[in-house]
Order: structure tokens, then C-alpha cells, then sequence
């Protein structure tokens, strides 16, 4: 008897472990969206689309940043369709403090908020920077290594939907290979995106040795407010990617937003990690392995490779060998330790 | 205090004493010894309480800025040339924004071809962004103006460029008057932001604005700098009153009352121009010239009643719009139309061709006997120019024709430097 | 015009928050809506328990109020979580994940502690002043005792014999369900007010109603009539009843002679238990004689395992033909047909053996019954009800074995319950309808997504030899922590739990959280009917409706 107790140690938390709140949770431990009194950084009537992943994962992010700043925050925004559907005139959905300068300078204009902070003595007010992964991978990428390389005292968010949305769905260097945008087009021989080396920007980011980097997603909200938390405990440069599907570019349905996001996690090829200093010193284990193709399926994006005729197959294959590297590489599939939350 | 000093270092002292709160800088000739000023002064202590920060671009200079001047901070950065350039999204954006940040350019060419030498046509790329554009005609004034550039800017809640020829004066010891902190202190107040990034009292700053407000948005901000016409005297008053000088102010005129020829130029050339106004008043010529300090906003009133009197107007300027002509003469025009003034437009000076009064007094003579058309480029190697001409007529093609003159050109270039 | 700041830029500063001034409920074309639906435990529950409800409780560790929970339908928990045979962890969408909870253990749990505890439960109503009569004091009649006690009537219950608790002593062996705890849980319905008169068998029950005084009558006096069959043997003696070997298990001071080596004849749970029986009692073989298949045994599995466990042997496709002058059993083997029925093979073997137990099911005593008039005996002698539980006779109502339906102690518990509400509505002159049940929620309505891995915790067992020898209880029960971790593997299918899904993962933030126990309420002005929130429902309490367009 005593030894079955040891073994099934009593989790006080069981009944929807990973839900948004969970009632039987400590206080301490309850996630900021489950809350009453979360900021809501981003309000309602806002112009997102239906079941915009990016809409969600600002609210997670910023929500989290609030709370571990004890509301002394202000934001950064590059230009993108976070900036566009939240503050066209007459009205924003900010509450917080925010700032949308232009397209490729958001890391720079938070370094400058984080220097006015610093040298007016109020360094309890942190700064976090934002921007989609064209804005940050594509034409914000100076800035933002510069600010890295500064080590200044910002975090920047990357919400990477894996295309220039807000212009209508042009390829970025975040497109994964394969996919369809209005600029690498289903037809020709090689339809979608071709496959190139990649551009692993969270790679990139550890590689200037800032204190922390981190992937987050959406479908795992506890996840990516830990990650959030902590790198609010940090001190420096700071960059958290987080995965937010666009039902609109890849045509995928609204209320399948969170599940796909959720799927590109466990089928490998959007490994959760994260690193300090250069060094990688976690991972977030696969929970329930899906193929690639569980992921694919749903986006239309993607519908090429299920045609008839074309070498899909093989393309989903080469697909499956970079889920596959990748969960080599993290160690996404073992035992998870303990229950993230 | 007179210091015979480098005008670098002139401005770099005279922004410490405006106790900027973050200065942030890319190196690009001949900008370069005012941010290392600036950097050695932080350094030093002389400047207390402020951030340096290296940034990675021209781009990220500026972009920094609008971050800390959004965030209640004083803020300076300086650039030049290309610089500007690969700056400009951030020119306009901090002028949309409306945040009081001073930029020292260091005007130099753009290239192709690559030049580092001084003219005009950087910040002129840049006149319409939204800046007030102040020019210095010397040292002194490069130093002063940078002072009033802050009070000018936090109070209109605008950005200011202070413009100074690359080398020219960038480079140029010269004798200048530095002020002392207390009456920097007494003539500029600390920075009182109009809106600033704070958490206990949140706002959005840069919302998208469509078609239903962006016209008015646009006239509020030509608004803005039509009133410092009205705000740049006043503070070349307060100027006056602490440092008993008489610095900025919207233009200066030299010998303009009687003049029936007068000179109207941007920049550090006016003490050129002056020496040879002075040469031909010696010799009877009724002539002047007015030096303008604030290009954006242009003061069209004042200039029109400055030059009523004058016959003929040489505007002599180191831009030249490609295809069309003057910049600056462009303006002037506008200042005078329907009063029947000849207005004659020079361009002069570019990439560093030096200005000599033996070339003005030449101009003048020309100018007086009707002899040149426009727009006159002063000093221009017609030889060249029309072989180069010949050689492409006929076939056409997208070459580089800068090289080919550089090329016959070679020996003579380097006689110049 | 939104702007409040006189002083900051027109148009390009604006003042946080204001985009709640534009509605964009106005795009959507879905709206989402709660519903509750019902759980596949609750559906599948004989007694009718809200098994959630209580495992909610449990959940928080609120024992006392799970029980509480448990009570309103059931009134008889310790035993309930041993002898029933839980279909409800049968229809336990937990099953698509790991393992069903282990719902009768924490049943079990929850009993135990309330009889270690003296919980009572309350009796709410006020005395009606009607007298109701209770006859058989099985877990039917017990039931509808405490039922009708607790609606405020006086209950009297008469017994044939001389100790309550009917098949649960009779038919159910004291290593499954220990006699202490019948015991308690019958006292602690005795002590509500409920009058036992034992060794008190009714014969007429017009009469009894009468002279008693009682305005209806629940009649449970089960099924105990063991039904025969006629195997041809030299010595009849040999040949016992499964039904009468449990009895006398319980009666009589002397155990049951059945011998070294037993043959049980049957395949269903009273034969199981008479094997297990016979292994207790010292056999060496307890031989399980069966003419299906091992598949087809009406024995529940978990049964069978255990007593294979136990060393009893299973002969399946096998009849009985006769025992031989020699005392030897002839069997003959039995082969399935093309249908799947089992047919003669012509192949015949002998078993020996020194008794032979049938346990081939019982048939109701309705000789009493038969008398009331309007009261109608359905084919296999069970006593017709109407869908109230009432008899053709007026004020006469009946359940558990002797209606038709399956004979377990749960429906009859169930039964008791179903009858003390008809009855009680028919002595206010009433009738009781059943509220609508909600859809069922099936696994393809969850998200089990959000649900942590939790296997089921296994109930210890008493080892092997010593279940081989004594009647100590098999199954022993969960501790506190372990009953806790099972309450909490529920995943609260159908209905809402407040896991703050919704509220955390819409985009628009339009879902207003009402506060704990309040749930939420969608705010229609903003919500754009993505969905998501119900996508990501993991109880499928969310459903999306077309919206009038």
C-alpha cells in the first residue's frame, strides 16, 4: 500500500493539467490568462480575423509580461498586422503603453525606450518589443541583432505566422519549405516555397549569447507565460519566438488555430525550447507524436502535397526528416520529468 | 569662454551642456568627431546621466531616438550622407510622430559616385520629412544653434536638424564662444514631453490614420512648422538675451539695404560670399547677401521683404535637382513670384568643389553683364562634359558617364584635394 | 472621436482601451453556446447517480459532500462500490485516453469513510403523515425505504427472514463484500426511522396495507427460487443450488459439504462465485462446467480472472449429461455452429466429482403475488410494472429481481429510488416526470488534449493463498491520496468545469468569466464566432450554432 502511494504521488492539479486555469492549482501556479484580473493588454474590437493566432499570443504574452512587471511595462510594435488591426484611427486596443514606429525598427526603438528608462532612474519599467516574423526575421533583423549584440535591456517577441500577412500572404524567410504564399505560388514543378537552408532566428538570437532565448506557441499557453515570466526575470536582450497560426494565409479553419499550432509542436517541426546564454538548456517533450501529414493536412497551404500526380509524398517526407532532425536535435521525445506546469 | 577649437568639437560641447539624456550614433564621415566627442565627454563624466549608445546603422540611430524621445528622454544623434539616407523612413516617422529630437548632419554628397566632401544635397533629400532644417554659416553658429535646436524642438514638439558643411566646418578650427552650463540652464528648460510612454498614464503612439483624418494629420503638421517661423525668432531672442549674440533666427542679411544684386545661400559659403560683397562694395557694386538659417520652414514673407529692394537674386546653392535644376533657387522663386525679380540659380560647391571668390567675383561679373543662363553651374569643366556628351550621343546606353569624367578628369581631382 | 488627451497629436496618439467602442460581433456568422451534456457514466448508472457531481467534490477533497452527493441517489455507497459491477467505468470516456477512472473504488471510499466518520445524511422533508410499506429488505427495498423516509414518509419494512440485506448477504460472498458493511450501511437507514420487522413474511398484502394503515406498498422480495435442471444421477444428494450454498454460507453455522473436487454448472456471476466459494471451503478443484464459450460467460471478466487467479478451473463448450452409477459426470463437448450457437458433438468425457452446484440463475416466489388482483406475471415469472414501477395494482408498486430487468444489486437500488419518487408523488397525487436528459456526451465531443496522462490506480489485492483459504475481502480499498488522484482522472465529460479554456483562448477576449461556480457567459458584442473556444472545450460543454443571418 505504501508503495503504490510513492508511486502514484498525488498531482494536485490532475482534471485538465494543461487547461488555461485549473481550479485545484495553488494560487501561485494559476496561469495570468485564467485570472479575473489579467490586463488584457489587448482589449476587444480589435480588427484580428477570426481565430487569429497572433491576437491570442500578444494577449498571452504581454498579459504575462504584466504580470511579472507588476504592470510597469511599455511596448514596442513593428509595423504588421498586430500594429494594423489594433490601432487604426480612431481606436486602439492597447492598454498598455505602446509605441508602433516602422516596420524594421521596433528592437531599435525599444533599445531607446529601455535607454530613456535607464537613465531616468526608473528601470522597474520594462520594455517589450514585438513584431511578426517578417518583421523580425526579414527587415527587423539588423536592428534586432543590434540590440542583441547590445545586450539592451529589452524582450523582443517574435509572433511568426510564417508569412507577410498584413500585405497578403508573401513569403517571408520564416515560410517553411513547401508552402503556398502569394508569392511562391502552387504551381511549376516545385510548387509552394522551395526548400532552402532555413533561417532559424532563435538559433541566430542564441548564437549572440543573450542571457535567454525561447520557442513558445499558442497551444500551450503555460508554456509560453513560464517563458514569459522568466525572461522578465531577466536583465538583457531577450527574444521568445512564438508560433501563431493565420486561419487566413494558410487556409486552415478559425476555430483549428490552436489545434494546428499545437500539432506543428508535436509532429516536430515547431520544437519548444529554450536557451541561456547560448546554451540550450531545455526542451518541451512531445506529448503525443503525430506525422508531419497530421499537420499539413489542414492547411490548405499545404494542400499541394496531397494532390494527385505531383512527388508529394517525397516532399512530405523531406518534411518528415526536418521534423525528425529537429526532434533529434531538442530531444523532444522522452519522458517528460515532471508536468510543465 | 573662446576656445580655438575643432567645430566638432564645438558641437560636441555645446550638446553636453544641453544635458541630452541619450545620444546614439553610427559613424559615417564627417560626423564622426562630434559622436566621439559626445562618447568622450559621456566617458569623461562631463556629461552625466546620459546613455551612449553604438548602434548597429544609420537606420537604428534614429530609430533608437524615437524610442527614448518617446520616452520622455532628450535626445541627439548626428549622420550625414548616405547615412541620412538609409535613415530616411525613420526621418519621416519621428517627424510623425512629433518627437523633439536634434540631429547635427554633417552635409556631405551622395554617391554614386562615392564622395565624402561637403554639399548639400543629403539634407535637401530630406528638406519635406517634417524637420525643422537649421543651417550654420560657422562654427559659432553650429554650437548655438544645436542649444536653440533643443528648446526649438520641445517646444513645438518637433524634430530639428542642425546642418553644417562636412569639412568645412566639421573639421575646421576655428575660433568659438562656449557657453558656460548655467546659462545653457537658464536659457534651455528640462525636457517637459507633450505625450511620453509611461505606464501610469497609457497611450498608443503611431496608429494607422486612413483617408478620413490623414489630410488633416498632414496639415496639422505643415501647421507646426509654419509656427516656428514664429518660434525661431523668439528664441533667437532668448538666445540674445543670456548669451548676448545674436544667433539663428530665420535668415541673416549682410549688406542687403541698397543692394541691387543680392546673394541668397545656405551654409558656411556665406563668409565666401561675404569677402567678395565686401571686395565688389569696395569697388562700388551695390551688392549683398542673405545667409538662410531655417530652410525648413522656409521663410517665404520674410525673404520677400528682405530682398524688395533688389534687382536681380543669385541663389547659390550645393544641390542641384536632377532634371529640373535649383533646389534652393526653386524656393526663392517662390518667395518672389509676381515681383518681377530676376532670380539666377547657381549650383556650386558639389561634392566638394571649393567655392573661391575668384569664381564669384566672376559669377558676379557674368551675372551683371547677362551673360549666363540657367541654372548656372559654377566652375564646371564644359570640356569634359561635352566630349563625355559626344561620346554617348548615338549610343545611348545606361553607362556610368560619372566614371568616364572621373576618369578624364583623374589627374586634375586630385590637384584639387 | 475617442480621443480624450487635448494635448497629444491628433489621430496618431490614442487613448488605450477604445477599441471597445467597435463591436465585431457584428461579423460573425457561428455563435458559440454552453450546454450541459450528459456524461456516459451518469447515463449508464443504474441507481441513477450523478457520478460527476460527487467526483467534482471528491475532487476538491470534500469527501463529506461527495457522499452527500452519492446519497441523494444512492443510499448505499460501501456496498454499492464493492458489489456493483460499475458500468459507468464501462462508459467512461477516460477508457480512450488510459483507463476508466475507478469510480466504484472511490464510491467504495467515500462509503467507508462515512461509516468510519458516522456521516448521516439528512432528512429534509417534513413528515407527510403517510405511511408507505416496504416488503424485502434486499438493496430494492432498502433503497426505497430510505427514499420515502427522506420525502417525509413513515416506513415500515417487513422481512421473511431473520437478517436484512437480501441477495447482498445472500448472493454475494463475503470476500467481495464484507458483512459489517452491509451491516452499517442497513443501520444507518434503520436509524433515519425506518422500522425493520424481521422473520415477518406477508402473505397478504391487501391486508397487511390495511390493517397497517399504509397508503402503498413497494413490493422487493427479489428472485431466490433456484432454477433446476434435470440431470439424470443415482444419488440426488450430490446435487445442490448455487443460490441455496450462498445461504447457508450466511446461515448456518456450519459451512456447505460440498467436497474435494466441486463442478459449478453455469456461466454467469453466481457461479463464479460459487467456485470461489468452494476453493475458500477447502476444495481442491472448483470446476466451472459451461456450454459456451469462455467469451460468451455472462460472468463479468474481471470475475472470471480472479477466480482463475484462484486456481478454479473453467470447462467451456461442455454440458452436463448425468452422473453415472459410478458417481462419475458425463459431460459431452459442445462445438459452436456457423451461427455462433453451441451444438452437440457426439464426444462425451467424464468428469469426477463429489458435488455438483447449479447455478443456472433464480426465478421469483409469486405465489403471494398472484393472489392481488390486477397484478400481471410476465413471462419467466417476473411481476409486470408499469414505467411509474406500479403493479396493475393500485398503490402496489415492486422492483428489483422480481420485475424484469437485469438482476444486479444496482438496479435495485436504482429500482428503489425510481419507485419511492412514483410513490411518493402517487400518495400527493401527483405524478413525477423525469426532467429531459441532455445529449450524451460522447468522447468526439472532448478535447482530451488537455487532460494529463493518469492511469488508473489499481486496487490492491489480498494475495493469492490467502484468498484461497479465508473469506477475507479480495479488493482492498483506496487511501486518501489515492482516492483523490482517482476522483481527479474525471474528466467532467459533457459538463463544465471552470478549466478557464474558453476565457484564455479567445482572441477577443469575449468570454467573461463570472467567477468560481458562476462559469462564463459569452459577450456576443466582440465575440466573432471563431470557434476556438469551443474547439478547445476539453469537456464539449461548447457548441457553435448558425446564426441567423
Amino acid at each position: 500500500m505504501s508503495d503504490m502511494t510513492a508511486e502514484q504521488k498525488v498531482k494536485f492539479y490532475q482534471k485538465g493539467t494543461f487547461t488555461v486555469g485549473n481550479r485545484l492549482v495553488d494560487q501561485a501556479r494559476r496561469s495570468v490568462q485564467g485570472s479575473m484580473e489579467r490586463s488584457n493588454a489587448i482589449t476587444s474590437g480589435h480588427r484580428a480575423c477570426q481565430g487569429c493566432g497572433e491576437a491570442l499570443g500578444a494577449r498571452y504574452a504581454l498579459d504575462a509580461a504584466m504580470r511579472a512587471t507588476e504592470g510597469q511595462l511599455i511596448a514596442v510594435n513593428a509595423t504588421g498586422c498586430l500594429e494594423v488591426f489594433t490601432t487604426p484611427y480612431p481606436e486602439t486596443s492597447w492598454q498598455v503603453p505602446w509605441i508602433h514606429s516602422l516596420f524594421g525598427n521596433a528592437a531599435a526603438v525599444a533599445s531607446g525606450v529601455a535607454a530613456a528608462m535607464r537613465v531616468k532612474g526608473r528601470e522597474q519599467v520594462r520594455v517589450v518589443a514585438q513584431g511578426g516574423d517578417g518583421g523580425t526575421t526579414d527587415i527587423g533583423f539588423g536592428c534586432l541583432s543590434g540590440m542583441f549584440e547590445r545586450n539592451d535591456d529589452v524582450l523582443y517577441i517574435c509572433y511568426d505566422n510564417e508569412a507577410y500577412m498584413n500585405t497578403g500572404v508573401q513569403r517571408s524567410s520564416a515560410t517553411p519549405p513547401t508552402a503556398r504564399t502569394a508569392t511562391t505560388p502552387a504551381v511549376g514543378p516545385e510548387p509552394g516555397n522551395v526548400f532552402g537552408t532555413g533561417k532559424n532566428l532563435p538559433l541566430i538570437a542564441m548564437a549572440h549569447n543573450i542571457p535567454y532565448v525561447a520557442t513558445a506557441s499558442v497551444s500551450d499557453l503555460h508554456d509560453l507565460e513560464r517563458k514569459v515570466e522568466k525572461a522578465m526575470a531577466i536583465r538583457g536582450a531577450r527574444y521568445i519566438h512564438i508560433f501563431v497560426p493565420c486561419p487566413l494565409g494558410w487556409g486552415s479553419a478559425s476555430h483549428d488555430t490552436i489545434r494546428i499550432a499545437r500539432l506543428a509542436s508535436e509532429c516536430g517541426l515547431f520544437p519548444l525550447f529554450e536557451a541561456e546564454h547560448g546554451e540550450i538548456t531545455g526542451s518541451l517533450p512531445i506529448r503525443r507524436k503525430v506525422p508531419v501529414e497530421e499537420y499539413l493536412r489542414p492547411q490548405k497551404r499545404f494542400a499541394h502535397l496531397f494532390k494527385d500526380g505531383g512527388d508529394g509524398v517525397a516532399r512530405i517526407a523531406r518534411l518528415q526528416r526536418m521534423a525528425d532532425a529537429n526532434i533529434a536535435r531538442f530531444g523532444l521525445q522522452r519522458e517528460a520529468e515532471e508536468t510543465p506546469l | 569662454m573662446l576656445e580655438q577649437i575643432e567645430g566638432s568639437q564645438a558641437v560636441a560641447k555645446a550638446i553636453a551642456f544641453c544635458r541630452p539624456e541619450v545620444i546614439c550614433a553610427y559613424p559615417i564621415t564627417p560626423q564622426t568627431h562630434i559622436v566621439e566627442g559626445c562618447a568622450k565627454l559621456i566617458r569623461e563624466g562631463a556629461i552625466q546621466n546620459c546613455e551612449f549608445i553604438n548602434v548597429e546603422s544609420e537606420f537604428a540611430a534614429l530609430s533608437v531616438a524615437i524610442g527614448s524621445s518617446a520616452a520622455g528622454a532628450r535626445t541627439y544623434t548626428a549622420t550625414a550622407s548616405q547615412g541620412l539616407l538609409f535613415m530616411a523612413e525613420a526621418v519621416y516617422n519621428a517627424a510623425g510622430l512629433g518627437l523633439p529630437i536634434v540631429m547635427t548632419i554633417g552635409n556631405r554628397a551622395i554617391g554614386a559616385p562615392i564622395n565624402i566632401w561637403n554639399d548639400h544635397r543629403d539634407s535637401m533629400a530630406l528638406r519635406d520629412a517634417g524637420w525643422i532644417q537649421l543651417h550654420a554659416e560657422t562654427n559659432q553658429a553650429a554650437a548655438d544653434l544645436h542649444i536653440q535646436a533643443f528648446k526649438l524642438a520641445e517646444r513645438l514638439s518637433a524634430p530639428v536638424m542642425v546642418c553644417m558643411d562636412g569639412f568645412v566646418l566639421t573639421h575646421a578650427y576655428e575660433r568659438v564662444e562656449i557657453p558656460d552650463q548655467a546659462q545653457v540652464d537658464a536659457f534651455l528648460p528640462p525636457y517637459q514631453p507633450r505625450q511620453v510612454l509611461d505606464p501610469s498614464d497609457p497611450y498608443s503612439i503611431g496608429a494607422m490614420v486612413g483617408p478620413e483624418a490623414f489630410m488633416e494629420v498632414r496639415y496639422l503638421a505643415h501647421d507646426k512648422l509654419l509656427q516656428a517661423l514664429g518660434v525661431i525668432p523668439e528664441i533667437q531672442q532668448e538666445f540674445k538675451e543670456i548669451f548676448g549674440r545674436e544667433s539663428g533666427g530665420l535668415f541673416h542679411s549682410y549688406r542687403v539695404e541698397d543692394a541691387e544684386t543680392v546673394v541668397v545661400t545656405l551654409g558656411s559659403v556665406a563668409g565666401t560670399v561675404k569677402d567678395t560683397v565686401d571686395e565688389l562694395r569696395e569697388d562700388g557694386a551695390r551688392v549683398g547677401v542673405i545667409t538662410l538659417c531655417s530652410y525648413r520652414p522656409f521663410p517665404l514673407d520674410g525673404l520677400r521683404y528682405a530682398l524688395q529692394g533688389a534687382a536681380k537674386v543669385i541663389v547659390l546653392e550645393k544641390s542641384l535637382a536632377l532634371g529640373f535644376g535649383g533646389v534652393l533657387a526653386s524656393d526663392v522663386r517662390m518667395a518672389l513670384q509676381d515681383t518681377g525679380t530676376h532670380v539666377h540659380t547657381v549650383i556650386a560647391g558639389l561634392g566638394g568643389r571649393p567655392i573661391t571668390r575668384k569664381s564669384l567675383l566672376r559669377l558676379f561679373g557674368r551675372v551683371e553683364r547677362g551673360e549666363i543662363k540657367d541654372p548656372h553651374f559654377l566652375d564646371l569643366d564644359l570640356d569634359i562634359v561635352r566630349r563625355e556628351i559626344d561620346n554617348q550621343r548615338g549610343q545611348i546606353t545606361a553607362g556610368p558617364i560619372a566614371e568616364n569624367i572621373l576618369r578624364e578628369i583623374g589627374p586634375r581631382a586630385a590637384k584639387v584635394v | 472621436m475617442s480621443q480624450q488627451h487635448p494635448d497629444v497629436p491628433f489621430a496618431i496618439t490614442l487613448d488605450v482601451g477604445s477599441s471597445l467602442a467597435n463591436l465585431t460581433g457584428s461579423w460573425r456568422t457561428e455563435r458559440p453556446v454552453y450546454l450541459d451534456r450528459l456524461p456516459p457514466c451518469n447515463s449508464a448508472c443504474p441507481a441513477g447517480e450523478n457520478i460527476q457531481a460527487w467526483l467534482a467534490h471528491a475532487e476538491d477533497g470534500d469527501y463529506e459532500a461527495a457522499w452527500h452527493e452519492v446519497m441523494r441517489n444512492n443510499p448505499l455507497p460501501a456496498i454499492m462500490g464493492r458489489a456493483c459491477y460499475h458500468p459507468c467505468e464501462g462508459a467512461c470516456n477516460r477508457s480512450a485516453l488510459d483507463d476508466a477512472i475507478n469510480i466504484h473504488a472511490v464510491e467504495r471510499f467515500l462509503g467507508d469513510q462515512a461509516i468510519e466518520k458516522g456521516w448521516v445524511p439528512a432528512v429534509e422533508a417534513a413528515p407527510s403523515g403517510k405511511k408507505v410499506l416496504v416488503i424485502g429488505a434486499g438493496p430494492s427495498g432498502l433503497s426505497a425505504a430510505y427514499h420515502l423516509r427522506r420525502l417525509g414518509h413513515a416506513v415500515t419494512i417487513r422481512e421473511a427472514g431473520p437478517v436484512p440485506g437480501g441477495m447482498m448477504r445472500f448472493g454475494i460472498p463475503a470476500y467481495r463484500l464484507p458483512r459489517e458493511i452491509v451491516q452499517a450501511e442497513i443501520d444507518r437507514i434503520l436509524a433515519m426511522g425506518v422500522a425493520l420487522e424481521l422473520n415477518h413474511k406477508v402473505e397478504d398484502i391487501q391486508a397487511e396495507m390495511k390493517d397497517g394503515g399504509f397508503g402503498a406498498c413497494f413490493l422487493a422480495i427479489g428472485a431466490h427460487l433456484a432454477k433446476r435442471v434435470n440431470i439424470p444421477t443415482p444419488d440426488a444428494g450430490k446435487i445442490l443450488d448455487a443460490i441455496g450454498v450462498l445461504h447457508e454460507m450466511e446461515t448456518s453455522e456450519n459451512p456447505p459439504l460440498l467436497g474435494r473436487r466441486v463442478v459449478v454448472y453455469g456461466g454467469g456471476n453466481t457461479a463464479i462465485d460459487v467456485a470461489r466459494t468452494a476453493k475458500r471451503l477447502g476444495a481442491e478443484e472448483a470446476i466451472i462446467v459451461y456450454r459456451r464459450t469462455r467469451e460468451m460467460m455472462p460472468a463479468h471478466d474481471f470475475e472470471v480472472e480472479e477466480a482463475l487467479a484462484e486456481g478454479v478451473i473453467l470447462n467451456w463448450l461442455t454440458t452436463i449429461k448425468e452422473i453415472d452409477d459410478s458417481g462419475s459426470f458425463v459431460v459431452e463437448k459442445m462445438a459452436l455452429n456457423d451461427e455462433g450457437w453451441p451444438e452437440p458433438t457426439g464426444e462425451f468425457d467424464t468428469i469426477e466429482a463429489d458435488s455438483l452446484v447449479l447455478a443456472l440463475g433464480q426465478n421469483v416466489d409469486t405465489g403471494f403475488i398472484a393472489k392481488v388482483p390486477g397484478v400481471e406475471i410476465a413471462k419467466d415469472g417476473v411481476i409486470q410494472v408499469g414505467p411509474d414501477m406500479m403493479t396493475g395494482f393500485e398503490g402496489l408498486f415492486a422492483g428489483g429481481d422480481m420485475v424484469p430487468s437485469e438482476r444486479t444489486v444496482t438496479v435495485a437500488v436504482g429500482h428503489g429510488k425510481k419507485a419511492a419518487r412514483h410513490i411518493d408523488d402517487w400518495l400527493r397525487g401527483e405524478r413525477y416526470e423525469h426532467p429531459p436528459r441532455h445529449e450524451l456526451a460522447g468522447v468526439d465531443k472532448l478535447n482530451t488534449w488537455y487532460y494529463a496522462d493518469a492511469p488508473k490506480t489499481v486496487q490492491p489485492e489480498l494475495d493469492v493463498v490467502r484468498r484461497q483459504t479465508s473469506f477475507d475481502e479480495v479488493h482492498r480499498g483506496l487511501d486518501e491520496t489515492n482516492a483523490l488522484y482517482e476522483a481527479r482522472r474525471c474528466l467532467s465529460c459533457g459538463n463544465c468545469f471552470e478549466c478557464d479554456n474558453c476565457y484564455g483562448v479567445c482572441p477577443d477576449n469575449a468570454v467573461i468569466k463570472l467567477g468560481p461556480g458562476k462559469r462564463f457567459e459569452f459577450n456576443y458584442d466582440y465575440c466573432k464566432g471563431c470557434g476556438i473556444c469551443a474547439a478547445e472545450c476539453p469537456c464539449g460543454a461548447i457548441e457553435m450554432v448558425p446564426e441567423n443571418i
